[in-house]
């Protein structure tokens, strides 16, 4: 299990989510389901961050700030799409100012569905992100050599 | 004089769950100015209205907020109710009261969190995160959801809980509630809490009367002001008591919803208790016609749903006004004036919800 050399941090933002999908990653992180024993914690800033956990789907104006975070982090990244309005937009789908899924602007790496995502979805998602940063961080290694 | 400097804060801030931005005019250390401007959150929802059949809306209603979806579908289903002249079988308004308070325990105890680690207090955001999930579980197991409930709907709710389930909850409410005290003691006694919050963000009665202040912001100030004094669904026979404090600084906020959340453990017991036998809800016919505002008491405050239906199965308008636009001017009111490293608590104090606010 190479993966468990390092553990990743997160970074959140809430792209037009109604607050259900944030609070349950916050849940995932802290007691009872306590992400944070394996070292995976919550961090405000891209730059130490190696997985973006978008919450909600996207808008005209949320996205600047979205691309400015995804641009800010080192590689390898990974990005995680939490609940179904991340994914496809949920009952907002038909909204004027929804554009969609967050894969419409980003490319996406781990869906985790769900409205609002369970923590245990959300725990998975980060275990999948992790084998998926593994990957990346090999690929990037071999380019690089 | 000195220089101006502008620090912007957000959309994207450690303190902030959601995502609000604040242009904070600096002179040294101090805000002078805060500018806010917001919709990184708009999705629009409120024009779903015409393309959802007004039953399939409460859904929409629902998911308005993660931490209030309750309190946004019964508002939603009080407005169409009175409109159709709907009565709702007493034993669903008093399911209604019960997972609307259920709903204020653990907004309230996440705000408690959010506020200690915007002052630093890492461990007591943990713990309070803790207690939070006693009540999520209650939800989960009544309901089927932990955040968004799903369960009100025009005329009743979805689903019943039986009296065993009922002093099931009371039981574990009071097991929460000793667990409560513990941490509570913390936040009212603690030296360097109180050193962070006494005296910082201070709102006076008068200002908050005149900004237009809801909720535990009013009632921190003075402001007696409490929706469910009104005595919609349940809350006319139990004994709803507003918890009022006069310092109107982040302090008095701190306890104005520490108190709440014994009260609405109180309330729950009290419905519990008092919880009538029969039918949970109503076969609706036909559709509104008409308009209505209904004002209920969310964690945060008054909110008013608007509807107006013209006799169609699609209604033509429907309005949210929310507590927290209604608290953001005597934010930066309570902003200006503060130093920079108050800004995250006079911020979280308030308990913004964005995703209300901009629906």
């Amino acid at each position: 299990m190479a993966w468990f050399k390092r553990s990743p941090w997160i970074l959140h933002y809430n792209a037009t989510s109604c607050n259900g999908c944030d609070t349950e990653v916050i849940v995932s992180l802290t007691p009872l389901y306590d992400l944070e024993r394996f070292g995976i914690i919550n961090t405000g800033n891209p730059k130490h961050a190696d997985i973006l956990a978008v919450t909600g789907s996207v808008n005209e104006k949320s996205v600047q700030a979205l691309k400015n975070l995804y641009d800010q982090m080192p590689n390898p990244k990974v990005i995680m799409a939490v609940g179904l309005c991340a994914i496809s937009g949920c009952v907002f789908q038909d909204c004027y100012n929804v554009m969609g899924g967050v894969d419409k602007v980003l490319p996406v790496d781990v869906y985790v569905p769900g409205c609002a995502a369970r923590p245990e979805a959300i725990i998975d998602g980060v275990i999948m992100a992790c084998e998926i940063l593994e990957k990346k961080y090999a690929e990037w290694k071999k380019g690089r050599g | 004089m000195a220089r101006k400097t502008i620090i912007p804060f957000g959309p994207q801030h450690p303190v902030l769950p959601e995502p609000i931005h604040f242009d904070l005019v600096m002179e040294d250390e101090t805000v002078v100015d805060a500018i806010p401007s917001i919709s990184y959150v708009h999705r629009g929802l409120e024009r779903l209205i015409e393309k959802r059949d007004f039953v399939d809306f409460v859904h929409i209603a629902d998911r308005i907020c993660g931490l209030c979806s309750f309190m946004h579908s019964m508002g939603y289903c009080q407005a169409i109710e009175e409109i159709m002249g709907i009565e709702v079988p007493e034993r669903a308004l008093y399911l209604r009261t019960i997972w609307a308070e259920l709903s204020r325990v653990h907004s309230h105890i996440f705000w408690l969190g959010a506020a200690a680690d915007a002052f630093g207090f890492e461990s007591l955001f943990m713990q309070s995160m803790r207690l939070r999930e006693m009540v999520l579980d209650i939800f989960e197991a009544t309901t089927g959801g932990r955040v968004i409930l799903g369960v009100c709907k025009v005329g009743g709710v979805r689903r019943d809980i039986d009296s065993d389930a009922l002093k099931g909850i009371v039981n574990r409410l009071a097991a929460l509630k000793v667990n409560l005290e513990e941490i509570s003691a913390v936040f009212i006694n603690d030296y360097s809490i109180q050193h962070r919050l006494i005296g910082v963000g201070y709102i006076s009665k008068e200002d908050a009367y005149a900004l237009g202040c809801v909720g535990p912001m009013a009632r921190a100030s003075g402001l007696v002001m409490d929706m469910r004094s009104l005595g919609y669904a349940a809350y006319k026979y139990l004994d709803v008591e507003p918890m009022v404090e006069s310092a109107g600084d982040c302090y008095a906020r701190c306890l104005v919803r520490i108190r709440e959340i014994f009260h609405s453990i109180d309330l729950v017991r009290q419905a519990a208790e008092k919880i009538p036998e029969g039918p949970f809800d109503l076969k609706v016919k036909g559709a509104p016609d008409g308009e209505y505002f209904s004002r209920i008491e969310q964690p945060r405050g008054e909110v008013i749903h608007y509807v107006k239906g013209n006799g169609s199965r699609f209604l033509q308008r429907f309005r949210v006004r929310v507590p927290t636009f209604s608290n953001i001017p005597a934010m930066i009111k309570a902003l200006k004036g503060s130093g920079i490293a108050d800004v995250p608590n006079i911020i979280l104090t308030l308990d913004p919800c964005i995703s209300c606010t901009e629906r």
